[in-house]
């Protein structure tokens, strides 16, 4: 079953166009890479999933829900989460802050006026976000101002402030970019771990050690067109996307 | 028709003294990316230059002279200045024309209290918050004015236009109107040509001299000019002493339209950030544009005419505009996309 | 594991505060603070200061306007006195009340954008409101006059309840309580020390920590699914609210409510009080309120005279020296002090005085106790 449907999307800026009638499906319970050279619109197309953009013409459905008008609090609310190439966190706060926000909006909705009820009464919520550190490996630093994190670990952080809210679709853009070695092989297991639970997740990524070890369906984007997809297997060996991606050089 | 005219050439010498305050703040804001409360500050220190040259043209000495006794009894005084004492005719001469002389006396004042302000100040926000930069420089918004207040009053102080300005024309009359229908000071005809050199300068500075294109580069992307090597530092230093200098001979001309009290700078402010809002952050031409376009518009709104159909809206046009545009089109009406629109 | 027990620190906090509200007169008598009027400024802007911190120590959005809710709090006030009862309840309701509508209409608008524009909107619409009450408005505001009490007022509560009519012009009370004097500075301080006590709350409540998001990262907080305009719209009213009941305080020391109070200058003030204290601290603001309050009343009572006096045991030519360049920051000046000191805090000390203090006890804590470490050395090198 598809969870995310975007059928003959086009957006044109100017006289640029960034897609070009764009058809992906993504199955449900499944780990699909995007990826495509620079400027092929993966970020784009991403955009058009979160609200930041909407397409010219096409639709974009999420689990029969089009998602086209949605601003992004609203797409969040029915179950899509994002990851961003820089991490996005809340750096004057805590890490347990951090995820207990997201868990909050997940459980109140995008506004509630609870200004009577005290965090500190809170203990499910609390709970939930010791958990998830738990989970990415940030327990210790609860009570860091996450500013002080490493990058690698912002994007952790990031990444458990998106899960704590159970997610039905998970977005990644880049998520080892600028990571060292060590800290890329750790986030791969991180996801590994998390995918195995059954979490939909769509990864954009440049890096194809990443896109190998994870993906289990990949689409290639070049020029804003879908140029391939398939298996992980098929898409190595795919002539066309060796010449798009990398100008005939073997992968 | 004359009554249009009339409203528009009314409505031409305050937009002229917003347009030049409004280049100097989005020159500083576009350059520097600092949003300086205390420009207007700026403003009014040029008007206490015309202040101060008077006082210091008309030192008189007193002399008693007991031939002529007063209706009290006592020896008259016989007050001359020194400057009359001393060069006779070309002394009062002098003294008449005060004002325009007191623009020797404010550019390099200027230029050097904005240097010591950019050097000793505004550098150390560059990379603050704004609100840091908006608070600090409001503080020193509120020092400049008590210092001026303790030192010239509270009351406002009187410049006299030269007197060969004094008058009035009838610009009606002369295109065809009826007689005394389009009436209009000449000194404020002074001024708005003044304000229209000095625009013209500080275009012609930015677009033809090198300096000028680092500026402009250094507005349209200012990592890009920094990574190329090129000094940014002091060029900020000569551009808010250039912002400080045109903000400061707008205020030695404007003292004969309106009489300079301390807090003339803080008035002239707040509407001078409206405008730029309204034209556009860091756009010059907006700047220009608007600071026109919103004097032109006030003086429209405080005609009997239209206070009768909107009362107290010659109060409020020019904040409404504001709120209209930054509602509307945030950028202002010539900003760049993207220029602080969030 | 985490240290969530700040409950317990609230509670001393709000208790200590209890018993400085309580015992202000005796505390500040020593330092010529011990008298009614002065406390009484002291509570109704440490009001309008904690509850301006609350939008901007929590969300960072900086209102250059909020003197217009003061102003509309007091006008609302003073036409309760006028045509309802003397009473204060109603008045401060009343005050609180319309301030909140206020705010709910400005803030919609002016929350549509963030940062500077949001400054210089507030801005406008703050000049807007001044100069109308000067002049369209003039039959509600009594333009420069200002609104006062008349003796032909209706107070058409007060007539139903039989209150009778005295020759001269009616005082406010609380039931028969008169509001001047200590009974008017208690009443304020109750006031403040509730208005202190929600603020509590709504700083530990998730919804202080979703304002506190706001400043944070705005973008992340859609991205997780909020809307940040209700909770900046809900800040700015709740702030608009606290700004209100302080102009209604001040009507209730003062039946009399005059445009200047809407002025930017004093939008300005709040901000120096917040700033002075510590934004974003539960107490900065109200310390804030105090300090520039208490100095402006002991600054702007000096004379030269005085300053004379203080020099008298300096050589003459110093003593004038002195008494003119001191002489510049009191009095007559002492805006010009208020000026350095805004300029000094937000260079120095961005974090204010709660910050400053802070920093002063780290700084005893470390010089009493001497390093531990060179000693475990020793220790280790002897065992060795």
């Amino acid at each position: 079953m598809s969870i995310l449907s975007v059928k003959n999307v086009n957006k044109q800026f100017g006289g640029l166009k960034a897609l070009n009638e764009v058809n992906l499906e993504i199955e449900a319970g499944t780990v699909h890479a995007i990826i495509g050279p620079n400027g092929a619109g993966k970020s784009t197309l991403l955009n058009c999933f979160v609200g930041r953009l909407d397409p010219d013409t096409g639709s974009v459905d999420f689990d029969g829900v089009s998602l086209l008008g949605m601003k992004p609090h609203e797409i969040n609310q029915v179950g899509v989460s994002r990851v961003f190439q820089t991490p996005e966190i809340f750096g004057d706060l805590t890490l347990v802050e951090n995820v207990m926000i997201p868990s909050f909006a997940s459980r109140d909705g995008a506004f509630r006026l609870n200004g009577w009820g005290q965090v500190a009464d809170e203990n499910d919520v609390r709970e939930n976000a010791m958990e998830l550190l738990e989970d990415v490996g940030l327990v210790e630093q609860c009570d860091t101002v996450s500013n002080q994190l490493s990058r690698g670990d912002k994007r952790r952080l990031e990444l458990a402030m998106c899960l704590v809210q159970k997610p039905k679709l998970l977005l990644l853009d880049e998520p080892t970019a600028g990571m060292a070695r060590a800290d890329t092989n750790n986030t791969i297991d991180l996801l590994k771990k998390i995918a195995k639970r059954g979490l939909t997740m769509v990864i954009i990524e440049h890096d194809m050690h990443v896109v190998f070890s994870l993906a289990e369906k990949i689409s290639v984007l070049a020029q804003g067109t879908v140029i391939a997809e398939g298996l992980p297997n098929e898409i190595k060996g795919h002539p066309k996307v060796q010449e798009a991606y990398l100008g005939g050089a073997h992968l | 028709m004359d009554a249009f005219l009339l409203q528009v050439l009314n409505g031409l010498d305050k937009g002229g003294a917003y347009a030049l305050i409004a280049l100097g703040l989005t020159l500083v804001f576009g350059t520097l990316g600092v949003v300086n409360f205390a420009h207007g500050a700026l403003f009014m220190l040029g008007a206490f230059c015309a202040v101060s040259l008077q006082s210091l043209l008309t030192l008189e000495r007193v002399v008693l002279d007991p031939e002529k006794l007063t209706a009290w009894g006592t020896p008259m005084e016989i007050r001359t200045p020194y400057i009359v004492e001393w060069f006779g005719d070309f002394g009062m001469t002098l003294i008449d024309w005060s004002v325009p002389l007191a623009i020797l006396l404010a550019v390099p004042i200027m230029l050097l209290l904005g240097v010591i302000m950019e050097r000793g100040l505004i550098r150390h926000f560059y990379k603050r918050l704004h609100a840091d930069q908006i608070l600090v420089t409001f503080g020193l918004a509120i020092v400049v004015q008590e210092i001026v207040k303790a030192q010239f009053g509270a009351n406002p102080i009187p410049q006299p236009a030269p007197s060969m300005f004094t008058g009035s024309v009838d610009i009606g009359l002369m295109l065809g109107f009826a007689e005394n229908a389009v009436v209009y000071p000449l000194w404020r005809i002074v001024y708005l040509l003044f304000a229209g050199v000095v625009i013209a300068a500080v275009f012609a500075f930015l677009q033809y001299t090198t300096f000028g294109m680092v500026v402009r580069a250094g507005m349209a992307d200012r990592e890009t000019v920094g990574l190329l090597g090129i000094d940014i530092d002091r060029r900020f230093t000569i551009v808010f002493g250039l912002a400080a200098v045109v903000a400061g001979v707008a205020g030695v001309m404007y003292t004969p339209i309106l009489s300079p009290d301390y807090h003339m700078g803080m008035d002239f402010l707040v509407l001078s950030f409206v405008v730029v809002v309204v034209g556009g952050m860091g756009s010059l031409g907006g700047a220009v544009a608007a600071g026109f376009l919103l004097g032109i518009l006030q003086s429209f709104a405080s005609m009997n005419e239209v206070k009768s159909l909107l009362p107290g809206i010659d109060q409020v046009v020019i904040y409404l505009v504001a709120v209209v545009v930054l509602l509307v089109r945030p950028r202002g009406l010539f900003g760049r996309k993207g220029v602080m629109e969030s | 594991m985490i240290n969530f027990n700040v409950k317990n620190k609230d509670h001393m906090l709000l208790i200590g505060f209890i018993i400085v509200v309580a015992l202000a007169p005796i505390i500040m008598a020593p330092i010529g603070g011990g008298y009614p009027d002065l406390l009484q400024k002291f509570a109704i802007f440490g009001i309008f200061a904690i509850g301006f911190n609350i939008l901007f120590g929590l969300t960072g959005y900086l209102s250059f306007g909020h003197a217009a809710f003061l102003g509309v709090g007091s006008y609302t006030a003073v036409w309760t006195f006028k045509l309802l009862t003397m009473n204060v309840i109603p008045a401060l309701i009343l005050s609180i009340l319309f301030a909140g509508v206020f705010a709910l209409l400005i803030g919609f608008i002016v929350l549509r954008r963030s940062g500077i524009y949001f400054s210089i909107l507030t801005l406008a619409f703050a000049q807007m409101s001044y100069n109308l009450a000067y002049s369209v408005l003039t039959p509600i505001t009594n333009g420069e006059t200002g609104l006062q009490l008349r003796l032909h007022d209706a107070r058409v509560l007060d007539g139903l309840f039989g209150v009778t009519r005295g020759e001269g012009l009616p005082s406010t009370s609380l039931f028969g309580m008169s509001m001047s004097g200590w009974s008017g500075y208690y009443f304020c301080g109750v006031i403040m020390i509730i208005a202190f006590y929600i603020s509590i709350r709504i700083f530990r409540s998730p919804f202080g920590m979703m304002l506190r998001a706001v400043k944070s990262n705005q973008n992340r907080m859609s991205y997780t699914g909020l809307n940040t305009r209700p909770y900046t719209l809900a800040a700015f009213v709740i702030s608009g609210m606290y700004a209100g009941l302080a102009g209604g305080l001040m009507a209730i020391t003062d039946p009399l409510a005059g445009a200047e109070r809407m002025q930017w200058t004093a939008s300005g003030e709040v901000v120096l009080m917040t700033i002075l204290g510590g934004t974003g601290t539960l107490l900065g603001p109200v310390i804030g309120a105090g300090v520039i309050k208490y100095f402006e009343n002991i600054f702007s009572s000096f004379n030269d005279g005085i300053l004379m006096e203080a020099f008298s045991w300096l050589p003459e030519f110093l003593q004038h020296a002195m008494v003119s360049v001191i002489g510049l920051f009191v009095g007559e000046g002492w805006h010009l002090t208020l000026g350095a000191l805004f300029m000094v805090i937000v260079i120095f000390l961005p974090g204010g005085l709660i910050e400053g203090i802070s920093r002063i006890g780290n700084v005893i804590r470390r010089w009493r106790k001497p390093k531990p470490l060179p000693t475990t050395e020793a220790d280790t090198a002897a065992s060795e």
